[in-house]
């Protein structure tokens, strides 16, 4: 079998999904109790425009043919139009998407590099201080409201130390990277709680590792084998939580958008929601989903070409 | 089964927990860790519900001579609000929803997620795949993101907000019980009961629950802490209870916007989600020691 043996049945899979987030995320209009075109137009009701929302729609017509309406609007990349905005929904969407993608990415990073470090070490040395202080962050980490860790950072690092600003995305790379960087931490921090906790049984199961006794039978340095033989092999094991997880990461920014009024999909759909704009509501929990099939597809390929015994497990 | 859709967080961080579990610790220690989060989740449980008999200040009472107290002065243990409301009330008053939430959520969607998990892996067929294909459905969005959604159609409301975590919250539970009953399902004390003539409900309740519930309860305690935070999200984004009512992640909101001169709105409730979240992940470590100490 290939190396990417599995990946097209994965692929039919992933289109099988694909389909069935659009028909969720079709459904979630039907959830509004009352008339949608009403709910839809909201304080720019008239007659006209709910007749025309009712064509747009096909509210009139069986709901199957409601789907194939959505599907086909879809496909030409129509998200249906915001009455709040006074624009198209894709539209809308569009201009918030760098943010959250810049603010995910910067998260990812800096998850990687707090935890690999931390859960490689508390790995090596089980029940060493390292190992038992990360345990006791972690676990409180984990019941910590990320919203809430991030206004605790505000307080600290912008009101009382003026290290960094209040909020805003900033401009430029660096001004983005700057402004960006607590609640990035604040993402990083909830997420090191699974990786450091991951890498670091991963490690103690590679350490085990008959390859491992070989190698330094074999007269290579410690470091060397550590470096090379353990830790590389911990981190492949690591790539599919990575992936998996930034799911958590998504959650993350759309809380920690709203903390720090970012401007990204997160604040967007929060405001969607009060300002009662639904298609898009609609559009961004589409556009989140998409992101994250798209990115467990990516993490999968990733491991298949780091690790050649992926793909055969999978296979079988 | 597919493994596109490994695991949510908190499925691996219970996998984590229990793979290095009962290895190093003592017996002692290990019920310390329960006892502990117990006495914990005890101590939330009684304050919230004591809290007429613990504070003499109602949650909504407005003390116009003290707005913005600081913790400890004006009569006001943990200071006061922005209308000198007693910050101490609104958090026992406030944790009245949270903790709800918590049990309520938590319970309903562990009932009923065991259920259909141990339905899908004991019938197999077109009925597993098409459940399971729908589990796979739920994991590609992100659950906040989902729920948001799904309350914004709905409206914002508690009630609503305990809907849409029952409409998403039940999928891990039915993937993790009926991964054990399709294990369960080929054993001999199950092979038995069948040659028996047992009805498949007797086999199924009476005979694989018992021996793969420990999962799905330890699984529990680690969505409760999800559920609490939850909770508090969708207070602090305003999608769940509303003002005036307390709820400790609506509190937090809301002191945010005095967080340049008032400290105290903001963080104190948060320590409440945090006390009640590790009495939640205590116990559930605690429990993770205890059961799967006996398995080695």
């Amino acid at each position: 079998m290939s190396r990417f043996g599995t990946l097209p049945r994965r692929l039919a899979h992933l289109v099988i999904v694909l389909f069935g987030i659009t028909l969720v995320t079709f459904l979630l209009l039907r959830l509004i109790p009352g008339d949608p075109a009403l709910a839809i137009l909201g304080s720019s009701y008239t007659h006209e425009r709910a007749v025309a929302i009712d064509n747009f729609l096909g509210l009139n017509r069986p709901i199957w043919t409601q789907y194939g309406l959505f599907m086909g609007r879809l496909f030409r990349g129509n998200l249906g139009f915001s009455f709040f905005y006074n624009l198209p929904a894709g539209t809308v969407i569009g201009r918030h998407i760098a943010p959250t993608l810049f603010l995910i990415c910067y998260s990812a990073v800096l998850a990687a590099a707090i935890s690999f470090p931390i859960g490689f070490r508390a790995g090596l040395r089980r029940g060493g201080a390292l190992d038992q202080s990360a345990r006791v962050f972690f676990t409180l980490s984990f019941a910590m409201p990320a919203f809430w860790l991030g206004i605790i950072l505000i307080i600290v690092f912008s009101v009382h130390l003026h290290v960094f600003p209040l909020n805003g995305f900033g401009s430029g790379f660096i001004g983005h990277l700057y402004n960006l960087f607590l609640p990035a931490l604040t993402i990083a921090l909830g997420f090191s709680t699974v990786l450091v906790r991951s890498l670091r049984a991963a490690t103690i199961t590679t350490l085990q590792a008959e390859f491992v006794d070989t190698a330094q039978m074999k007269g290579i340095p410690w470091s060397q084998v550590l470096w090379r033989h353990v830790f590389r092999n911990a981190v492949l094991a690591v790539v599919a939580v990575y992936g998996v997880n930034l799911a958590y990461l998504i959650s993350g920014t759309v809380l920690v958008e709203n903390v720090f009024s970012l401007p990204g999909l997160g604040t967007l759909l929060v405001s969607s929601v009060a300002d009662r704009d639904y298609p898009v509501v609609q559009g961004v929990t589409l556009l989140f989903a998409v992101l994250i099939v798209a990115i467990n597809l990516l993490t999968d390929i990733v491991q298949a070409a780091l690790d050649p015994r992926v793909g055969q497990e999978i296979g079988e | 089964m597919s493994t596109m859709w490994a695991a949510s967080p908190s499925e691996l961080l219970m996998q984590a927990a229990t793979r290095t579990a009962g290895r190093r610790r003592s017996v002692a220690r290990r019920r310390m860790t329960l006892i502990a989060g117990l006495v914990m989740l005890g101590l939330a449980i009684a304050a919230v519900l004591l809290a007429p008999v613990l504070v003499s200040y109602s949650p909504t009472a407005i003390d116009p001579l003290h707005p913005l107290a600081p913790p400890g002065t004006g009569g006001h243990l943990f200071g006061s609000d922005q209308y000198g409301r007693d910050l101490l009330a609104r958090i026992l008053y406030g944790g009245r929803i949270d903790l709800a939430i918590a049990f309520g959520a938590t319970g309903v969607t562990l009932v009923g997620g065991t259920i259909i998990g141990l339905v899908a892996g004991y019938a197999g067929g077109k009925l597993d795949s098409f459940l399971m294909r729908l589990v796979d459905l739920f994991f590609a969005f992100p659950f906040l993101v989902l729920i948001i959604a799904i309350v914004a159609m709905l409206g914002p409301s508690i009630f609503n907000m305990f809907l849409a975590i029952w409409i998403t919250s039940w999928v891990s539970y039915a993937r993790i019980m009926r991964a054990q009953t399709v294990v369960a399902k080929k054993q001999q004390y199950v092979l038995a009961a069948r040659a028996l003539g047992y009805s498949p409900l007797r086999i199924m309740f009476r005979h694989i629950l018992p021996t793969t519930a420990s999962s799905v309860i330890l699984f529990s305690m680690v969505d409760a802490v999800g559920n609490i935070i939850l909770a508090a999200s969708l207070g602090f984004l305003g999608l769940g209870a509303q003002p005036p009512s307390p709820e400790w992640g609506a509190m937090i909101a809301d002191g945010q916007n005095y967080i340049l001169t008032s400290w105290w709105l903001a963080t104190i409730p948060g320590l409440a989600v945090v006390f009640v979240g590790v009495a939640f992940s205590l116990i559930g470590d605690g429990l993770a020691d205890l059961l799967r100490a006996g398995d080695r």
